[in-house]
């Protein structure tokens, strides 16, 4: 395998599954709350919220990445509190690419989460309320465990888009080995240099398994979860 | 313990003013499909919010409109909703002790539920599943039950089944409740205050006997539904006519079939369409009781007039068209002869109550 793929093609595939993971983690975060507010809440400012929400998604990425230039870049009102607060740089760093591919994701995964709220029969909720449960053990006792599957497709959607994220990412962090350089990007750059066509192959060859097993993995908790 | 409730609440074009006491025992509030029913116990529960106000458990405040608003949580009253609404993740035990452990071994041994606990609640029958429901409230330690219809969803068999379960816990557990029903049958059987509410409008609220026997409220229990129950003691059986003989505060009864053991006592109904009214003592009918009664008072229902009746402590209603009346004279302080057949309801001593509808006790 190693022998397959050589080292900079290897660290492109780590850096992607790493960043992945990262983003997926973030943007489910964010996603669970956002969905909840859109499928729960009653307040002004929900349409407002949904199409913030959405933005991502009918945007073109590069617009989406200039505009987390703008914001986090070194010198942008967020990115600069950010450095001076918390140390924490985004703006051409791995990190950078992990909030490009979250932002991204996001609008996906909020889209399942909310179909899956949507679903949940908010008289189970009277139920347990009336049975003295808190909002809070309602939301982990009964919400969740019912929405877990939506979660689960919010993720693996995630996931895969994270995975696959191009134009925001490298707008907003460039393309450096090792650094941002993810699978998508060194693909890229593998086509810009003649005769590396077959690492571009091979690293092509990675994305479908990759987005595969993804696939696959859900559908397998999936089964798992309906049958208990 | 009592409940207190005096709401008003608007909706839309429906608006709800009710003010009504349930003084422990069972109260029925009964009505239409409509009639505000469910939202009056949504209110109670705190599921519904009334924009004027006081609801109050006992000395406990639940709500007062821009004072107290208790979240449903911390009222420890337990639901019984329409449709079971059980947690289909969970085990029947996980739904039973979803809201506590109260009294645990008992309630799975009264509700007949005890085979169930493993199951998923996706695998139980309608009857089942409004058991399981009944025990997950029950099982929270609360002060008061509502049960919301919760006979609604049931075939005839699974609701005998479950409303013999209900007789059970009221004679046992002796929790109060706030029964909804638009069912007089299932009312008459478990009821001791009944509250009438018509378009978000309390008409009547009393004892059950009382207001079932008022001619004034008869219109609104319709041509089949009008009539009196009452508390009777079996005294024994005619084993050769399959009749059984019942004592009550005005007299004897014979009842058609063999119910209950001799001292058991029995809710008996008196349908206002099986009481016919006679000027004279009459002789040789068919009819096995006949009775002598005190017209206490009259109201006009549709085709006729509703004839409320005393005899001894209890009351009953007749109902007769409008030309018999007149023609008998009929006014309050009438002396008349009532003619009336007289159907078992269920058994109403806690030591026969073997939750099941009446049936024969030999």
């Amino acid at each position: 395998m190693t022998g397959w793929l050589g080292p900079a093609e290897w660290q492109a595939v780590r850096l992607s599954l790493v960043v992945a993971l990262w983003a997926t983690a973030v943007s489910l975060t964010f996603a669970l709350a956002a969905a909840y507010a859109l499928a729960r809440g009653r307040f002004a400012g929900r349409q407002a919220l949904n199409v913030l929400v959405h933005l991502p998604l009918i945007m073109p990425p590069v617009v989406t990445g200039y505009g987390l230039l703008l914001l986090l870049g070194r010198r942008g009102p967020l990115g600069a509190a950010l450095e001076q607060a918390l140390g924490l740089v985004l703006a051409f760093r791995w990190t950078g690419a992990v909030v490009a591919a979250a932002v991204m994701a996001f609008p996906l995964s909020v889209r399942a989460i909310r179909q899956a709220l949507e679903a949940v029969d908010p008289k189970l909720e009277q139920a347990a309320a009336t049975l003295g449960a808190s909002r809070l053990r309602i939301f982990a006792t009964v919400t969740l465990p019912l929405i877990l599957p939506g979660l689960l497709a919010g993720a693996i959607l995630g996931f895969a888009k994270a995975l696959g994220e191009f134009g925001a990412t490298i707008t907003f962090v460039s393309n450096i080995p090792g650094q941002t350089q993810t699978i998508p990007l060194a693909i890229s750059a593998a086509l810009d240099v003649p005769g590396a066509e077959p690492v571009a192959l091979r690293l092509a060859a990675v994305s479908v398994v990759l987005a595969a097993a993804a696939l696959a993995a859900s559908e397998m908790l999936a089964a798992r979860m309906a049958r208990k | 313990m009592s409940l207190s409730v005096d709401i008003g609440h608007r909706a839309g074009a429906f608006s709800i003013e009710a003010t009504f006491e349930a003084p422990g025992g069972v109260t029925a509030l009964f009505g239409r499909s409509g009639a505000g029913k469910t939202t009056v116990v949504n209110a109670v529960a705190g599921l519904v919010r009334p924009q004027r106000g006081r609801i109050a458990l006992g000395d406990r405040v639940l709500f007062e409109a821009g004072r107290t608003n208790l979240p449903p949580q911390r009222r420890r009253i337990g639901y019984v909703f329409q449709e079971p609404r059980l947690f289909p993740h969970m085990s029947v035990l996980a739904n039973l002790r979803y809201g506590g452990t109260h009294d645990e071994a008992r309630v799975i041994d009264l509700l007949g539920i005890g085979a169930l606990l493993e199951r998923r609640p996706g695998t139980l029958s309608g009857g089942e599943a409004a058991r399981v429901a009944l025990g997950r409230a029950l099982m929270s330690a609360p002060e008061m039950l509502l049960l919301d219809e919760p006979l609604a969803a049931l075939d005839a068999p699974r609701r005998a089944e479950v409303l013999g379960h209900l007789e059970r816990l009221r004679d046992e557990v002796g929790i109060p409740m706030l029964y909804v029903s638009h069912e007089l049958a299932e009312v008459a059987r478990l009821a001791t205050t009944l509250v009438l509410l018509d378009s978000g409008r309390v008409l009547r609220a009393g004892p059950l006997a009382q207001v079932l026997a008022d001619p004034a409220a008869a219109h609104l229990f319709g041509d089949r539904g009008a009539g009196a129950v009452i508390s009777a003691r079996v005294v024994g059986h005619d084993s050769g006519d399959d009749l059984t003989e019942v004592d009550f505060d005005g007299g004897r009864l014979l009842l058609p079939g063999r119910v209950g053991r001799p001292g058991a006592r029995l809710t008996v109904r008196i349908a206002a369409e099986d009481v016919i009214l006679a000027g004279v003592a009459p002789l040789g009918l068919s009819a096995l009781n006949v009775l002598e009664v005190e017209v206490t008072a009259l109201a006009d229902v549709p085709g006729g007039v509703a004839v409320g009746l005393s005899v001894g402590r209890a009351q009953l209603l007749a109902r007769v068209t409008r030309r018999s009346a007149v023609k008998l004279d009929l006014r309050p302080g009438a002396r008349v002869f009532a003619v009336v057949k007289a159907t078992a309801m269920a058994p109403g001593d806690p030591g026969t109550a073997a939750g099941a509808p009446a049936r024969d006790g030999s």
